[in-house]
């Protein structure tokens, strides 16, 4: 009900974290926040889309109820936790979770140091995996001319199924299967990237938080010690995302 | 391989003809894919990926969404499952009557491993989720149409021999499939007797305003499990803007241990078609649907002819009752079995031919619903009582009760009693109550509203059904002193599991972590590590997953390690840590490679 009463309402804001933040109408809580500057931990969010809701890092309280700041809408006066240990503990076993899910191998991974897992374990002080890997089989599609699928990275994130969909419009991604068996498909007969008229310069061969969808030959063009997190953490403003 | 320019050669031999007469039926509706897809499957019996890509093209969507779809539902097969696919309903119930013996002796005479189709195509055996026929298991679902009910070594035999002989099901004897209802305790919803369109005329002379109004004063809330009540949904569905309005019967009855809504359909369906048409006369709606879950597909037939008859009547069409300007119609969408599409915005995204995802409320349905426009999503029993309440009135439903939780509600009965079967007792009633009149001793707990509902122990069956109290979607799952409650846990564990639609993190890796740690517990080779862990996932899962589901996944683990902590600590190895890694279940392989199974081949004796 306060939501509708904010509508319109120059000037609205909230609190999160005791700090006003501003919002326009129709803004959610993790979109008012990211373009003020502030940081909600997020992996399956990115401003260029709709939000989707899926790897609950972004999980907020307002007013004590849970919900993810990518899809609850900001409403004046509310007050919003995020940064706080409870909440970060329960992110901090969602990426846990997310680690033993895949199999996820930093040290061997072209993305690291460029990827927004990574960054954001780090940031929220992740040191072990906690729970028992799974060490799913998933092989690689190396099918494409320029681009390589790690499945084993893929955090059903969805942003390439989006970025697909909605800027690309190829449709090359989509998710199937169910419970821990979900995964991402290839939109070809064979199943296979190399079967589709994906492209290099696609959004969506960029928009990988992870690194499951890489271009190919393009390995440690950029030096470990220079890249996007080497310098710079997923919490600052301009990399909260990892593209 | 596939089709080109409209030839098509067929590999995996499916008959385009008939699929392309089934797509014509559908009027190559891309929101019908799930219905396409389990009428195709009915045909071919599983789902060879030409087929899919075949039915992408007609239906223009693409061949990865179809294949999200198709392998999304637990009754659809990419990948062949034989011309018999016997599935073991596998609630705890039937576990407590000795399913698993029986599918080891059906798996035994056939043959086949369990999950795994015989090499010639002829029969594949495997566990399900709970089929809604715990009063009278062990079940079966036999090609995710026929239901066998009672089966014992027996009738495995028999079924062994007609499946070698390739006897069709529906030419099994017939007593094997009767369904009873079991009705032991009716009141006002299973007592009164109910005369088709005589709501239907009520509400017309009420007029739908009015309608609206005797449902709000009656108080009824939803018996699906939310428990929001259902004279503010149809007010708010009924005011909100939309080309269409659309009332949505949720006869998903998915919750383990719950099989009211099966009896409601099988003895009154007209109670529950007319529920359906008053609820239309009051929001405005010309569409009705009703989701029936697939395991419930043997109803389909006399439903449909229950719907023709009020047709014949002029309780649905046009003009019903003569009433100009009162245009309805219902439709029955069949599951393929999805728990999850129990949850009312993943049953419209199934309505829509989709992946069963929950998805991203608000908005609501009742204001963004099926095709994005206002629909009323009840549940079987809601509208049931909304047909009572339109005949006898708001105050009369209020007046049955208590003051919060007004009318009467059905409990399906099971498990450890004499008399297992459908109660139906004013809201209020105490558990104790229940267990007295259905024969029940030496009761260790009862697991109220199913495995997401709320396991208690004897020091709580003093508490009453309620929504203030203890609130329930329908199942009563009786557990007496002989029985593990660690055990009762891991089987709901493993129904979560499967059931998980995939879509959130915590759900999706929690609920499988929540199996492995439950196994290593049941292996002996846990520590009070693992039940920490165990918590601390269930904590997790109650403030962060996307729905409902996930929410309530490790309500039966919270409840049974707090009140049945030392059937958790009698298993476990060391009261400090084990770690997951076996070394000795590592050198399987060695073992086998090398042929030696005896003891000096393990780094030490497990048994």
């Amino acid at each position: 009900m306060s939501t509708l009463a904010s509508i319109g309402d120059a000037g609205a804001t909230f609190s999160l974290d005791g700090k006003d933040v501003p919002f326009e109408p129709g803004e959610t809580i993790l979109q008012a926040a990211r373009r003020a500057g502030r940081y909600i931990p997020h992996l399956c969010w990115h401003p260029d889309f709709h939000p989707q809701g899926s790897c609950r890092v972004c999980t907020v309280k307002v007013e004590g109820r849970a919900g993810s700041a990518c899809t609850l809408q900001a409403a004046a006066g509310k007050v919003v936790e995020s940064n706080t240990d409870a909440l970060n503990a329960e992110r901090k076993m969602l990426l846990q979770m997310l680690f033993v899910e895949g199999n996820h191998f930093c040290p061997a991974c072209e993305k690291s140091g460029n990827c927004l897992l990574q960054a954001t374990a780090y940031e929220i002080g992740m040191e072990d995996v906690r729970f028992e890997e799974f060490y799913p089989y998933r092989p690689i599609d190396a099918s494409h001319p320029d681009l390589l699928i790690d499945f084993n990275r893929c955090i059903m994130c969805e942003l390439c199924v989006r970025a697909s969909h909605d800027i690309d419009g190829k449709n090359v991604f989509a998710i199937a299967g169910h419970g821990i068996g979900t995964h991402l498909v290839v939109n070809s007969m064979s199943g296979k990237l190399g079967d589709t008229d994906m492209a290099l310069t696609d959004r969506a061969a960029s928009i990988c938080p992870v690194g499951a969808i890489l271009p190919k030959r393009r390995g440690f063009v950029i030096p470990i010690g220079v890249r996007r997190y080497d310098s710079h953490t997923a919490a600052d403003p301009d990399t909260q995302e990892a593209s | 391989m596939v089709s080109v320019q409209g030839v098509l050669s067929t590999p995996a031999g499916f008959q385009s003809e008939a699929i392309d007469a089934l797509l014509l039926r559908y009027r190559r509706d891309p929101h019908a894919l799930v219905q396409i897809l389990r009428e195709a499957q009915a045909q071919h019996t599983w789902l060879p990926r030409e087929l899919l890509d075949y039915l992408a093209g007609a239906l223009g969507l693409t061949l990865a969404h179809v294949e999200g779809v198709a392998t999304f539902y637990r009754f659809f097969h990419t990948r062949p499952v034989g011309e018999y696919r016997v599935l073991f309903s596998d609630n705890i119930t039937d576990r407590m009557l000795g399913n698993a013996a029986l599918l080891a002796n059906l798996c035994q005479r056939l043959r086949v491993e369990r999950g795994r189709m015989r090499a010639d195509g002829r029969v594949s055996v495997d566990f399900c989720s709970c089929t809604g026929l715990c009063d009278q298991g062990p079940s079966l679902l036999i090609n995710h149409h026929q239901v066998v009910t009672r089966v014992d070594a027996g009738r495995i035999a028999e079924i062994a021999d007609l499946i070698e002989s390739r006897v069709p099901p529906a030419a099994w004897p017939t007593p094997w499939f009767c369904v009873e209802d079991h009705i032991r305790r009716a009141d006002v919803l299973l007592g009164s007797p109910f005369q088709p369109g005589t709501a239907i005329a009520a509400a017309l002379t009420r007029g739908a305003p009015a309608l609206v109004g005797e449902m709000g004063v009656s108080n009824l809330r939803g018996r699906g499990g939310a428990g929001f009540a259902t004279g503010k949904k149809w007010a708010l569905c009924r005011d909100a803007k939309g080309r269409d309005h659309y009332i949505v019967c949720n006869a998903d009855e998915g919750e383990p241990g719950t099989f009211k809504d099966r009896v409601l359909l099988t003895r009154d369906p007209d109670m529950v078609f007319e529920g359906m048409t008053i609820g239309a006369l009051a929001i405005g709606a010309q569409h009705g649907m009703m989701y029936l879950r697939g395991e419930y597909r043997y109803m389909l037939a006399p439903l449909q002819k229950v719907l023709q008859q009020r047709r014949d009547c002029n309780l649905l069409g046009v003009s019903i009752q003569g009433h100009t300007g009162f245009d309805f119609d219902i439709d029955i969408h069949i599951g393929a079995g999805a728990y999850v599409c129990g949850e009312e915005s993943s049953l419209i995204e199934s309505l829509e031919g989709k992946r069963g995802t929950p998805r991203i409320r608000p908005p609501f349905p009742a204001e963004h619903g099926y095709l994005g426009q206002p629909s009323a999503v009840d549940n079987v029993e809601t509208l049931c009582a909304a047909t009572h309440i339109a005949l006898r009135g708001g105050a009369w439903w209020a007046a049955i009760g208590t003051r919060n939780s007004t009318g009467t509600s059905l409990h399906s009965v099971s498990g450890d009693c004499e008399r297992p079967g459908i109660y139906e007792y004013p809201m209020g009633t105490s558990i104790d109550r229940i267990l007295e009149d259905c024969g029940a001793r030496d009761t260790q707990a009862v697991q109220v509203g199913g495995p997401s509902g709320k396991c208690l122990s004897a020091l709580e069956f003093g508490r009453c059904i309620a929504f203030e109290d203890v609130p329930s979607a329908g199942a009563f799952m009786v557990f007496d002193r002989s029985r593990d409650m660690f055990e009762v846990a891991r089987n709901y564990a493993g129904f979560f599991a499967e059931e998980s639609c995939g879509f959130c993190t915590p759900c999706r890796v929690g609920t499988a972590l929540v199996v492995r740690s439950m196994d290593k517990l049941a292996a002996g080779r846990g520590s009070r590590h693992d039940v920490d862990l165990l918590s601390d996932i269930d904590k997790l899962m109650h403030g962060t997953t996307h729905c409902g589901l996930g929410g309530s996944a490790c309500n039966a683990l919270h409840d049974t390690i707090v009140k049945f902590r030392p059937s958790y600590e009698r298993r476990l190895k060391s009261l400090q840590f084990e770690p997951a890694f076996d070394l000795d279940a590592e050198l399987a392989d060695a073992r086998h490679a090398s042929g030696r199974y005896d003891a000096a081949a393990h780094l030490e004796s497990t048994t």
